[in-house]
């Protein structure tokens, strides 16, 4: 498949925005700057990238509680993240959310939820809306490879495929559920195998292969809108960060991370541009710059931002 | 005019909104199977002629389709969920508790979740686990509103103002007082039916009605446990104590300017539920009241609830397990006698 420079560009910018967004939020965090927990998407920028290009306006997603990646990919600003990080009220959830639960209707992302699994369902029931109300957009449904195991991802998975309704289940198999081997936890060698179960179409592919999620993601996609169901996407990837904030990862081995840090996303993508001379690295660095200042101005703001008054918390539960 | 069951008129309430507002829904296990049963108890009967696309049958998936009746809600849709019967919400706790009732709040205000959750409950017949009154643990839960309407006028009127709620709201419907005909009726049960008014009606969310007025006692009671207190009034007026029964039909939110204008009334109160005493919503209503009405209180607030076990299956134990007027009288003559 041949691609348009400036959408290639705008992919590695993208995945570069969200590498940065987590390592500046990261160290606001270690700097005792930033309240809360963090779980980082250092390493699985491909497939946030790669499944929100190949959506339209009007589409879906949910997530989870490694959701920056998914917002920024969505197009959420990196402004609103920032401001709701530090719990400002000008921040996407205005400060009522956290990490754990960015979000924003508006531009295509409903709060993430932070329950494994918990969001499958949802993502479901807003596939019958769109089906029921005749309109022709698609759900992304983001899940952890932990998440095959609930209940809520059986339930989910089963009602989307038995009404063939317009959602597209992307698991994202990082190897580890927190710290524990997900091929400890399965009997099967694909999760994707799991989509047998549901007598929808299931298949693994490459997660840290930007192109091959977006072009996998677009055929999901259009099988969805003609109305012939979900697909189950497992996208193979690697976490090269904590599972949350003060995790130092000793259940890794080296040469795995070794091996995974190689083969990580970016780099991988930016050996293919420079490669390909699509773009040369001054070029790339050039993003890198853009993308740092646009990060740097978010951070000020928020810092700069009034804090909420404290009786906001009684606010926004009833209509 | 005909008097019409909770079942008709739930039924009723169904079919006007779902008429007036296309998108409203309905999901659930067996609720628009042709040939079946319209749900456990009938409500749906027949619905799945006139709303073929809108009458959403599903696996028996509890977690499953209350998570998908939410997404629906979020994305615009008006869904209400039919679960058989309120026991088995708790295998949909998750989406209930973390997603359901926190959505708004976790969005900042930005997402709106119009959704009703229909619950069977009470006691009867069918042992420990089609049988529990689980109101008392969403009372713990922000983000939802509670209503429990004990006749057909407030079960129509209640319904069609839940959905049109742009809140979430678990309207339990007691098993006694549907008032199912044919294969699905229930021995043992209470007329609770109503003359119907032609018009469209609502009855607020929120708002309580006196059941029967009187000087001496309040005895505050929902579902099979308000009719239960007005046979219990109607005991204690033979006996000269003048009680009065306050229906407050929602828990959440509730009403507390019907209630304190009544104790300030009469001074003394008896709180009735089904539950079990643990923890019950009685609990948190006479709590309240005993920080916030103590100036007019001449006794301690008395609670009637089912003891702390499970629902026994056998009639001569679940007769026991459940509160009924005698103890209800018993309650109240005791406050009465402390003057």
């Amino acid at each position: 498949m041949v691609y348009d420079r400036e959408f290639l560009l705008s992919l590695y910018r993208k995945m570069t925005l969200i590498r940065q967004f987590e390592e500046r939020v990261k160290y606001l965090f270690l700097e005792g700057i930033m309240p809360g927990t963090i779980h980082q998407y250092n390493g699985q920028e491909g497939i946030a990238v790669g499944v929100c290009a190949a959506l339209e306006a009007g589409d879906v997603i949910t997530s989870t509680h490694r959701p920056h990646g998914h917002a920024l990919a969505r197009g959420l600003t990196v402004e609103s993240l920032m401001h709701e990080l530090f719990g400002k009220p000008t921040g996407c959830c205005r400060g009522k959310g956290g990490s754990m639960h960015i979000g924003d209707l508006s531009r295509g992302m409903v709060p993430a939820v932070a329950i494994v699994a918990g969001a499958v369902p949802m993502a479901t029931g807003m596939a019958l809306a769109f089906k029921m109300k005749k309109e022709t957009n698609t759900v992304a449904c983001f899940v952890g490879d932990g998440a095959v195991n609930e209940g809520a991802f059986h339930e989910g998975v089963n009602m989307g495929a038995v009404w063939s309704l317009p959602v597209i289940y992307v698991i994202e198999n990082n190897l580890y559920s927190a710290s524990t081997p997900i091929f400890e936890m399965v009997r099967v060698k694909k999760l994707a195998d799991r989509a047998d179960a549901y007598g929808i179409p299931g298949v693994t592919i490459d997660g840290n292969d930007v192109l091959k999620v977006y072009e996998t993601m677009r055929g999901a996609i259009d099988r969805a809108r003609h109305g012939a169901g979900p697909t189950l996407i497992e996208c193979m990837t690697y976490r090269i960060t904590g599972h949350s904030r003060r995790d130092t990862c000793n259940y890794q081995p080296q040469e795995e991370r070794h091996t995974a840090l190689e083969n990580e996303p970016i780099r991988r993508f930016r050996n293919h541009l420079v490669s390909s001379q699509i773009a040369s690295e001054m070029v790339l660095e050039d993003i890198h710059k853009g993308v740092e200042a646009e990060i740097e101005g978010a951070v000020k703001s928020a810092l700069a931002a009034a804090g909420p008054a404290p009786e906001a918390a009684m606010e926004d539960l009833y209509v | 005019m005909a008097r019409v069951t909770i079942a008709e008129a739930l039924r009723e309430g169904l079919r006007e909104e779902m008429a007036r507002d296309q998108r409203v829904f309905c999901l659930g296990e067996d609720i628009g199977i042709r040939g079946g049963w319209g749900g456990a108890f009938t409500v749906t009967l027949g619905l799945e002629d006139q709303f073929r696309d809108r009458m959403i049958d599903t696996p028996m998936s509890e977690a499953g389709f209350f998570g998908v009746a939410l997404g629906a809600a979020m994305m615009g849709l008006r869904p209400v969920v039919d679960v058989q019967y309120a026991d088995f919400i708790y295998c949909a706790m998750d989406q209930v508790v973390n997603q359901i009732a926190k959505m708004r709040y976790m969005s900042g205000g930005k997402i709106t979740v119009p959704l009703v959750m229909r619950a069977p409950v009470g006691a009867t017949g069918r042992g420990a686990q089609h049988g529990q009154n689980p109101e008392a643990l969403f009372l713990s839960v922000p983000g939802l509103k509670i209503a429990c309407p004990a006749t057909a006028y407030d079960a129509k009127g209640m319904l069609k103002a839940a959905i049109r709620d742009d809140n979430p709201v678990l309207l339990f419907e007691h098993k006694l007082l549907y008032g199912a005909k044919g294969a699905r009726a229930e021995s043992g049960t209470v007329d609770a039916s109503s003359e119907l008014p032609e018009d469209d009606y609502l009855v607020p969310l929120g708002r309580g009605t006196v059941r029967r007025e009187g000087n001496d006692v309040t005895i505050i009671a929902t579902l099979l446990m308000m009719h239960r207190a007005l046979a219990a009034a109607e005991r204690l007026a033979a006996e000269g104590i003048s009680a009065e029964v306050i229906d407050p039909r929602s828990l959440v939110p509730f009403d507390w300017d019907l209630v304190n204008t009544s104790v300030m009334k009469t001074t003394r109160v008896v709180v009735v539920e089904e539950g079990p005493r643990r923890g019950g919503w009685s609990a948190e209503i006479a709590a309240t009241l005993a920080e916030s009405m103590r100036d007019y209180l001449t006794a301690p607030i008395a609670r009637v609830a089912s003891p702390d076990i499970p629902v026994p299956f056998s009639p001569v134990m679940e007769a026991v397990y459940r509160p009924d007027s005698d103890r209800i009288v018993a309650a109240a003559r005791k406050l009465v006698d402390v003057l």
